[in-house]
């Protein structure tokens, strides 16, 4: 895409593609990085600025904004000249970095059926394991799959784990998941194949203050997990039932 | 968005009049009766209390829409009616639990002057089943996303072979099965997926994702549908013989606008 303006080295290769009659993809890097999200966000809110009524939905992912114009309002040819416009001179939104959300976990066998074989997969305990699960402030690039379900990351190095062979036919809400370097909670009982350490008592996707549906995460939201206790998780509404299946 | 004033609608469904008004009825022809006499699609009808509206099965089509003068009555969930009973949205609760026997459907208002469909929308209707079952119908992809990774071999037989709709299909997606199409890369990083989208998971038989898609994935694309094949592959019953056409974003559009203004009335 010439003329349209990320010049700095974090930036190497933007471009813009057709992916539909009135659809175009914003691409902006190649691999998942955390320090893509201030470019994301900045581009996100830039797209919806210069596009205005003439936008009909902004999908950002790891790497990319899908944008879906009204093509009632625009040509491609002026699409793609408002995406330039709106791209020019773009730096990354890195001061504003979301809500810090603090995520209550009851790490368990009976509710997390993979801690105990990751754990030992490492050579760890299974409190080394939350430990580390712990440790680090999560990143919330996309939401996807179903509605709240936020892809975070990113894991470090040692905790990369492939996905369950066979996926679970049912997952319960808000059990939390690894998958490579990613980590992520079911918002409400689907099928999935991440490998679950344990399970939260928030609500993930529900009415917001207006009534209406709305996702606790945002990308760009940070997201920081507390190991609590049995006691802790069932004062705060955990539903204690075990997953049924196991891999 | 505004709000829906249309029931889609499938096969074996009976609906009782409780309290008369005019209702309107368009796509496919599910062999639709009032009282046992047939109504066909494209008109609107007025009905009085007691009379029975009953859908038999899909005659030419799949989908069926009864419009309601004024919308239904129905409180809307982020702008919409529509009912996603996998995500409990939407639908008559709110929680996108399904049409079931014995609920009630209500109209906002009843009071309309009724026009006259111009003869280019009636005539949509005849373009809903192919001519023969011989004939594929042609749907038009605008090509893109990862069409590059596929083999030269792959990509002839996307464009050049006939696919036939398979049964495992819904407002998420439909599945084509024909040839395999094979891809030469590496995973990709999920990203937002299109209206149309043409997804070739590693099997090699292509999703065509519609309305009710998700909102990113992770599959390799050839490209997506345009709106209006995505309105045609939605009425093909399983079976249905297609062939993906390219066509450029700009053909694309000025078809979907000429379409457009021959339902303006």
């Amino acid at each position: 895409m010439a003329g349209a303006g990320i010049q700095t080295s974090d930036v190497p290769h933007l471009r813009l593609e057709t992916v539909g009659m009135d659809t175009l993809i914003v691409r902006l890097f190649d691999s998942i990085e955390e320090s893509n999200m201030g470019w994301v966000l900045a581009a996100d809110s830039a797209l919806r600025q210069v596009f205005g009524a003439a936008l009909i939905d902004l999908v950002p992912s790891y790497t990319t904004l899908l944008l879906h114009y009204d093509v009632t309002m625009l040509e491609e040819s002026e699409a793609r000249a408002r995406v330039s416009q709106a791209l020019e001179n773009l730096s990354p939104d890195n001061g504003q970095q979301g809500q810090l959300h603090e995520v209550p976990v009851w790490y368990d066998d009976s509710v997390g059926p993979e801690l105990v074989p990751i754990a030992t997969r490492l050579g760890i305990s299974v409190e080394a394991l939350i430990e580390r699960h712990c440790a680090h402030d999560y990143c919330v690039f996309a939401l996807g799959f179903a509605p709240g379900y936020a892809f975070m990351g990113v894991l470090e190095d040692a905790l990369t784990t492939p996905r369950l062979k066979t996926p679970r036919q049912k997952v319960a809400a808000g059990s939390v998941g690894i998958a490579d370097r990613q980590t992520a909670i079911y918002p409400s009982r689907s099928p999935g194949g991440w490998n679950i350490l344990g399970r939260t008592p928030l609500t993930l996707f529900g009415r917001n203050a207006a009534g209406e549906p709305s996702s606790l995460f945002m990308p760009g939201d940070r997201v920081r997990f507390v190991s609590v206790s049995r006691e802790e998780f069932l004062r705060q509404g955990g539903d204690v039932t075990p997953l049924e299946e196991r891999s | 968005m505004r709000r829906r004033s249309r029931l889609p609608l499938g096969g074996g469904l009976s609906l009782k009049v409780e309290q008369g008004g005019t209702l309107a009825l368009h796509g496919a022809d599910l062999a639709a009766t009032l009282d046992g006499e047939p109504l066909l699609p494209g008109r609107a009808f007025t009905v009085t209390t007691g009379q029975v509206i009953k859908f038999e099965r899909p005659v030419t089509g799949l989908r069926a829409y009864l419009a309601f003068a004024g919308g239904l009555d129905v409180a809307p969930v982020l702008g919409s009616v529509a009912c996603v009973v996998r995500d409990g949205l939407g639908g008559l609760d709110g929680e996108g639990r399904a049409l079931a026997s014995g609920d009630e459907l209500r109209a906002a208002r009843n009071e309309l002057s009724l026009r006259k469909l111009p003869q280019a929308a009636l005539d949509w209707q005849t373009g809903l089943s192919p001519a023969d079952q011989e004939t594929a119908i042609i749907l038009p992809l605008v090509v893109g996303a990862q069409i590059a990774e596929f083999s030269g071999d792959s990509l002839y037989r996307a464009f050049n072979s006939d696919w036939a709709v398979d049964g495992r299909a819904d407002r998420m997606g439909v599945r084509l099965t024909g040839p395999r199409l094979e891809r030469d890369g590496a995973g990709m990083v999920s990203e937002g997926i299109p209206l149309g989208a043409v997804q070739v998971p590693a099997d090699g038989q292509p999703i065509v994702l519609l309305n009710d898609r998700q909102t990113i994935g992770g599959y390799p694309r050839i490209g997506a549908l345009t709106p209006l094949a995505c309105a045609q592959l939605g009425q093909c019953v399983p079976g249905t013989r297609v062939r993906l056409a390219a066509v450029t974003p700009g053909q694309a559009r000025r078809d979907y606008l000429r379409a457009l203004k021959a339902w303006q009335v």
